[in-house]
């Protein structure tokens, strides 16, 4: 089943003035429901515009996207929903923090939804344990806490709408390893918990390449490659070439296969290159 | 070699804080030397950085750059032109609205005569790689290569040594490559010593040293290879190694004898190639 | 959505008009604006109209750029030429509707005034960087020095918010939009219920204005930055023979306002 269909999608900026720029050009893209989805690209790629659109924020210049088989611009109604529904963490997000307590800010998009206050509490504290957001710091001001936390505070404030798509776009920009591990088990635990659909959007290969269950290749505006990582990750030098980076492991695999041990062409993460390399012992493997 | 920036049991505790974010800091870096230091958020490189120009001063200890100590006010400005600071945020730092008029801003602080520093921002901007862009708007840029102006605006300058605090911090792996190959370059081929603070493992590959900070000390000092050998203590101070290092250590762990030090993807893949082929 | 915001923007250009010397320009503005005050009756407004479509011309500025930045004026325009009409004693126009011939004719003039004023500032914005433009004002603004003036500080403090002008729209359309993907609604409601859904942009764009406003400080500090003291240029403005003429032809413009007007034209 897929949870979001997008056809032929473009966007352009600025359309008529001499700024004019096509920021996207004719992309169409399925996302099937409870999969965590990896977008790549480099900044200037497309990707950040294209998620934009996934929950109505951006309108298309031309194309359609459904969710769960509806246009998004059916009704204005629907329109209007699909902000809940399609959950959009931005780029840094600890910078939208502006309620006085951890508390208000995570309940800053229920309480837009008009829930009770029954249910904004039930959903501000699920959201917050998703992502290790003790309830002792439900009083202190978001401005008080360490990057790492502002930034959980953050997405949680999202997950507590309850989308059935949550789009994170470079949750670990700028953090240290320990956060950037922290953020992603965290994404990791709430979406087998949640089973929602989850896209992760990265310039990160080795993060990315660990969690996702399918990747999107982005480059100048359109989609370069779709697959699964053992598929993207079988093509590195058509990844380098458009100035991406593979894993290290697949670099290493690659250098490897240079120097006559070929291990095959699906080796992403370290586990693979190990496991590769002890079985290979008795001949080349495929 | 000669010593250009020496630390003696340096302490720093911020103003309000109960703990000293620096615990007695003993640091010489010598000149023309490429010095990574590495550590988490909240380990002190920051601070350590900080002071390397007068930005902060000891509160208990002393700083020496050339011999200058960054608490005497008078030399403040001396200190600041010996050492050139590049910051986290690109945004934060260019302050003029085309390119070439704020690399032109330091030299034009410290009165340079302006033909002169007509030729220091020519020739500051082509050893960046970013000539070309001279008269451009600098919002309009990448972050790897606002990063690159900022470079450029602290080598007009003419400092000897660059201090850069996680400069690659918020930027994308190609801005990121851009940015280390452009100091360590400098490094190489203009003799400026480099010291360059960073969470990115990776990022030290290349330096000659590396310091590892933790709790306010340092832990850690030594080639990076060596540095990274010690792959139990990396890992229990919440770094990672790199993959390299991590691959080989896997495998000796399953018996192998590989070398640790071989960093680099080539060093790893010659390694493991010897040895299968063997 | 706020990038195309085009008041008082600069349009990059290598016309003479781009090319003058940005005190020239200054002072030219200043004389225009002298002479526009000057003008009484249809043929002074006439010769002001010419010299501001002599000057278009010259900086290649087209007449649509510059009504697509009266735009946001608009009411005023509107209101004061109504006020006019209707407020002018004299001969009504159509018997019992108070609108006069004389209103008729003031309200023309004094709309003329205000978009021959407002586009003659434009045209200088137009084309004169702002970086050249504040460069062009400490410089003028120099004698004051004496005063004790902070002419240095002034400046500086002008080229900085014009540097973070960019900056901090395209963080506050970043914002906007972290926002409305938490269900945010800027668009409806009464006065009051708008103005509280500002908060939660405005809260975030000063924590984040302030800290760079911190970090700048550091690193220009870290530059050497100790004011205007001791402080030199790469960029010295130079005056060019087209500048004089420049300044020849803008006291012919004020002469001649000055006849026009001895004579009630």
């Amino acid at each position: 089943m897929s949870i979001i269909k997008v056809e032929d999608l473009s966007h352009v900026y600025s359309e008529g003035t001499p700024f004019e720029k096509t920021a996207i050009h004719n992309i169409s893209l399925t996302i099937p429901e409870g999969e965590m989805v990896g977008i790549i690209g480099h900044t200037g790629s497309g990707k950040s515009t294209f998620i934009q659109h996934l929950n109505g924020l951006l309108k298309p210049t031309s194309g359609t996207i459904t969710l769960d088989g509806r246009d998004i611009y059916e009704s204005k109604q629907f329109t209007h929903d699909v902000r809940f529904r399609v959950g959009l963490v931005f780029q840094y997000p600890e910078y939208q923090l502006f309620e006085e307590t951890v508390y208000k800010d995570i309940a800053f998009g229920p309480s837009n939804m008009k829930l009770s206050e029954e249910e904004i509490d039930e959903r501000v504290r699920e959201a917050a344990a998703f992502v290790r957001v003790e309830e002792e710091l439900f009083e202190k001001s978001p401005l008080e806490l360490s990057g790492g936390q502002k930034r959980r505070v953050a997405i949680a404030g999202v997950i507590a709408m309850r989308p059935s798509v949550l789009i994170l776009d470079e949750p670990t920009a700028g953090l240290d390893p320990g956060g950037c591990q922290q953020i992603l088990q965290n994404i990791c635990e709430y979406r087998e918990k949640s089973g929602s659909t989850v896209i992760l959007v990265s310039h990160s290969m080795d993060d990315v390449a660990r969690i996702a269950d399918r990747l999107v290749v982005f480059s100048k505006g359109s989609i370069l490659m779709e697959g699964t990582p053992e598929e993207v990750f079988s093509h590195p030098d058509e990844l380098t070439e458009v100035g991406l980076s593979v894993p290290e492991p697949t670099s290493i695999a690659m250098a490897l296969r240079e120097k006559g041990v070929d291990l095959g062409s699906a080796i992403y993460t370290t586990d693979q290159l190990v496991s590769a390399i002890t079985r290979w012992k008795g001949g080349p493997v495929c | 070699m000669s010593v250009i920036i020496q630390t003696e049991n340096l302490h720093h505790r911020y103003p309000d804080e109960e703990e000293d974010s620096l615990k007695g800091v003993d640091l010489s870096i010598e000149k023309g030397s490429f010095v990574a230091i590495l550590g988490h958020n909240g380990s002190g490189k920051s601070t350590l950085a900080k002071h390397f120009n007068g930005i902060l001063t000891p509160t208990e200890g002393k700083v020496w750059i050339n011999g200058m100590d960054t608490s005497d006010d008078e030399k403040l400005l001396a200190i600041r032109q010996t050492v050139g600071m590049v910051f986290q945020n690109p945004d934060n730092q260019i302050v003029a609205n085309v390119v070439e008029d704020d690399v032109a801003f330091a030299p034009e602080n410290l009165g340079v005569p302006s033909e002169e520093i007509r030729q220091r921002v020519d020739s500051a901007l082509k050893q960046v790689g970013m000539y070309e862009y001279r008269m451009h708007a600098p919002h309009l840029l990448s972050g790897g290569q606002k990063q690159r102006v900022a470079i450029a605006g602290v080598i007009a300058m003419e400092p000897e040594v660059i201090v850069l605090d996680e400069p690659t911090a918020m930027l994308d792996p190609k801005g990121r490559r851009e940015v280390v190959s452009t100091v360590s370059r400098l490094c190489r081929e203009k003799g400026i010593t480099v010291v360059l603070i960073t969470h990115h493992m990776n990022e030290c590959v290349d330096a000659d040293r590396l310091v590892v900070m933790s709790g306010g000390r340092i832990i850690a000092d030594d080639t990076p290879a060596k540095v990274f050998s010690q792959v139990s203590l990396m890992e229990s101070e919440g770094l990672t190694v790199p993959a390299t290092t991590q691959v080989l250590n896997t495998l000796n762990q399953q018996g192998y004898d590989f070398p640790l030090e071989a960093l680099t993807v080539e060093q790893c893949a010659a390694a493991i190639a010897a040895n299968l082929n063997a | 959505m706020l990038r195309d915001i085009t008041l008082g923007q600069y349009f990059p250009g290598d016309t003479v008009a781009h090319r003058l010397d940005p005190r020239t320009k200054l002072a030219l503005v200043v004389l225009y604006i002298v002479g526009l005050f000057m003008a009484k009756n249809w043929i002074s407004y006439g010769l002001v109209f010419l010299v501001t479509i002599a000057c278009m011309a010259v900086s290649h500025i087209k007449p649509k750029t510059l009504m697509k930045g009266l735009k946001p004026l608009i009411i005023i325009i509107v209101l004061t030429a109504v006020l006019n009409l209707f407020y002018t004693p004299g001969t009504q126009i159509i018997e019992g509707v108070p609108m006069t011939w004389e209103g008729l004719k003031k309200a023309f003039l004094l709309v003329m005034r205000i978009l021959m004023l407002i586009s003659g500032t434009f045209l200088l914005t137009y084309t004169t960087s702002p970086i050249a433009l504040t460069d062009g004002l400490e410089k003028a603004m120099n004698p004051l020095k004496k005063l004790r003036f902070p002419v240095h500080e002034m400046s500086m403090m002008m080229s900085m918010a014009l540097r973070f002008i960019p900056t901090l729209t395209e963080e506050t359309d970043k914002i906007m939009s972290a926002q409305k993907a938490r269900g945010a609604d800027f668009e409806t409601g009464n006065l009051l219920q708008r103005a509280k859904a500002l908060i939660p942009i405005l809260v975030p764009l000063f924590v984040s204005a302030f800290r760079r406003a911190d970090e700048l400080a550091i690193a220009m500090e870290s530059r050497c930055y100790h004011g205007g003291e001791g402080r030199t240029r790469m960029k010295q403005l130079k005056y060019a023979a087209r500048d004089a003429v420049a300044y020849l032809l803008g006291i012919l413009f004020v002469a001649a306002m000055v006849v026009l007007r001895h004579y009630g034209l």
